[in-house]
């Protein structure tokens, strides 16, 4: 199906405006010849990025390692002379009390985010391609969520959630609930991040679908029309199962950019109270940056945990993008 | 897929989609469209609403739902306090532009265009980077700053900010040219050009719609940036307003129109992006995500 994709966009330059497969088609025309001098200015003009990908990607990894694997302390930080200790941080890490509340929210933080963010998405993606008036405007206006600053998300949800003075307990009040300690209670604060982190990525979910929706051609929903097939058939019969190849690649890069989601919980909750809305990310951060006495060591180990994590499921999208695109 | 052309049209096709909307029920999608947008921006309003709140209507139960006795306390605070903060993002996101750019575009002309050999594996190494985690980049960085004494500093802050934007921009690059016909850039090289000039000359001026989609980027990112800030210039006098806001909540909890007078003030970039770049930006999005 993926052919069809392909007709509308491939004829000049200047129709495409910008918009671009993620996989460089380049490797794919390797037989042609490749004269020496050219191989010269390609790699001259590549250089400045290598090197930047060697100093400011490669580097910053190599000591995230090198911090997870010995004993740092304030005093050898500075100086660089931190006994190897070899694994011990990360058995620390794996004993701590937080290791497994941290991972069980680590995991019910991307699911239930995932799950949210693309049913809203897929829903708005189908009703806004009914190109009514004012659709591409209000469509537009769904993005705002997605560029605004997560700082400034995360503390106007902060304030909304707020247990006293917060909109959303005065609407509930209104329709005659208890008010609820969204962001002060230990069994609510998960959830809490959970929503402000759903409402942030509709918008990304809506734009994939929705151009991937595009793609599939009228004359399938007119032939089915004309069999008699109803709106929810329609959607269930020839919408869903033609855009699993896009929705694959939706959920698998917004596992991984869910796994990653630092800002917001940091910002409304600092991942607590008690632990409860811990993440691999917040509690990263609580042991490296977040104590008055740094445990750089431990961090460094729960980061690289959650790098081996966005690795394997990042693997797992190029894979699927891959084979996607051969097909 | 991409068809930014489709995502992005102003105005819909002609072509009737799904036999329904022949104009008849138009209106009632409207305004369901219009119910759910305003349900969606809910928060984007309570955050000017807030803003325009006088001190002692803050905690009033139930909030008002307009700003009827409106202040412009929590505006006249942010001009007080928050303009270096406003002008270090600035200086930094325009630093990160620049960086990303220099970098980013020859990347992807040689990517698209030159055929290097092992274009594939370093491709493939970008899309890889683009999913380490913020967390483990700032205290990669953290350690090496501390090192050369570059914990604080404006350079350090972009060429941090620039990790959040370059392999994005060397893969929109990458795809944006490799449209690029190879006979105009034969022709060049038939009138004398080497890369450099074929590169300066032909391929800059045809790629700006994708530099634009990319400058974009990097600002927005490099100006919502809490993280590498919180960790590498925290304290300092370089802080950039994400962090004046975020200091702003532990020090002063009770004046929430300031608060949120900052975030109204922060998000404008977005929101001038939205309007003058709308087409931009939807590529961005389907770019990295939906292939060709």
């Amino acid at each position: 199906m993926n052919r069809t994709t392909q007709l509308p966009d491939r004829r000049t330059v200047r129709d495409r405006k910008g918009a671009a497969p993620a996989t460089p088609p380049p490797a794919r025309t390797a037989p042609r010849r490749r004269p020496t001098s050219q191989q010269w200015a390609a790699w001259g003009f590549l250089a400045p990025v290598t090197l930047y990908l060697v100093l400011f990607y490669a580097y910053p990894l190599y000591r995230n390692v090198d911090l997870s694997l010995r004993n740092y302390t304030v005093r050898s930080f500075v100086q660089g002379d931190a006994p190897f200790t070899g694994l011990e941080n990360y058995q620390t890490v794996f004993d701590d009390p937080t290791f497994a509340p941290a991972l069980l929210h680590t995991v019910v933080f991307t699911v239930v985010s995932l799950v949210f963010q693309y049913a809203i998405g897929l829903a708005l993606a189908v009703f806004f391609t009914q190109h009514f008036r004012l659709s591409a405007t209000l469509r537009a206006l769904f993005l705002v969520p997605w560029l605004l600053p997560l700082i400034v998300s995360a503390s106007t949800w902060s304030w909304m959630l707020n247990s006293d003075s917060g909109v959303v307990n005065a609407a509930l009040h209104a329709v005659g609930i208890d008010a609820v300690n969204w962001l002060t209670s230990p069994s609510w604060s998960l959830t809490s991040v959970i929503i402000a982190n759903v409402w942030i990525g509709v918008p990304f979910n809506l734009v994939v679908l929705y151009s991937g929706l595009q793609s599939i051609p009228a004359s399938l929903y007119e032939a089915a029309a004309l069999d008699g097939a109803n709106a929810w058939q329609r959607f269930w019969r020839i919408t869903f199962p033609l855009l699993r190849p896009v929705s694959a690649i939706t959920l698998l890069l917004g596992l991984v950019y869910t796994l990653k989601v630092f800002d917001i919980i940091w910002i409304m909750t600092k991942g607590g109270p008690a632990d409860s809305s811990t993440t691999f990310a917040t509690w990263s951060y609580q042991l490296g940056f977040g104590n008055l006495v740094p445990a750089f060591g431990p961090g460094a180990a729960v980061g690289n945990l959650l790098v081996v994590a966005a690795l394997v499921f990042g693997l797992v999208y190029l894979r699927v993008q891959r084979k996607q695109y051969a097909s | 897929m991409t068809t930014a052309t489709t995502v992005t049209t102003p105005r819909p096709r002609p072509r009737p989609r799904r036999g329904r909307s022949l104009g008849r029920t138009t209106w009632w999608q409207t305004a369901t469209g219009l119910a759910l947008t305003a349900v969606m921006l809910f928060p984007v309003y309570w955050m000017l609403n807030v803003s325009f709140t006088r001190d002692q209507d803050m905690r009033k139960s139930p909030p008002d739902w307009f700003p009827m006795n409106g202040t412009l306390d929590g505006y006249r605070a942010v001009l007080d306090q928050q303009l270096p903060y406003l002008a270090t993002s600035l200086v930094i996101g325009l630093g990160t532009v620049v960086l990303t750019v220099a970098l980013a575009a020859p990347a992807g002309y040689a990517l698209a265009k030159l055929r290097p050999r092992g274009g594939g594996v370093l491709s493939f190494l970008f899309l890889v980077a683009q999913m380490i985690p913020g967390i483990i980049m700032a205290m990669g960085f953290y350690a090496i700053y501390l090192q050369l004494g570059l914990l604080q500093s404006v350079p350090g802050l972009i060429v941090a900010d620039s990790t959040l934007a370059v392999p994005f921009a060397v893969l929109i690059f990458t795809a944006f040219m490799s449209g690029i016909p190879s006979e105009l850039l034969q022709a060049a090289q038939m009138d004398g050009a080497g890369p450099l000039r074929t590169f300066w000359s032909v391929v800059l001026p045809m790629s700006r719609n994708s530099i634009v989609t990319v400058s974009l980027f990097a600002f927005l990112w490099s100006w919502s940036d809490f993280i590498f800030a919180s960790t590498l210039v925290n304290g300092g006098a370089n802080e950039p307003i994400t962090l004046g806001i975020y200091q702003y909540i532990g020090n002063n909890n009770q004046e929430w129109n300031a608060i949120m007078a900052t975030a109204v003030v922060a998000s404008l970039p977005a929101a001038v992006i939205l309007v003058l770049a709308q087409r931009y930006v939807a590529a961005g999005v389907t770019a990295g995500a939906v292939k060709d």
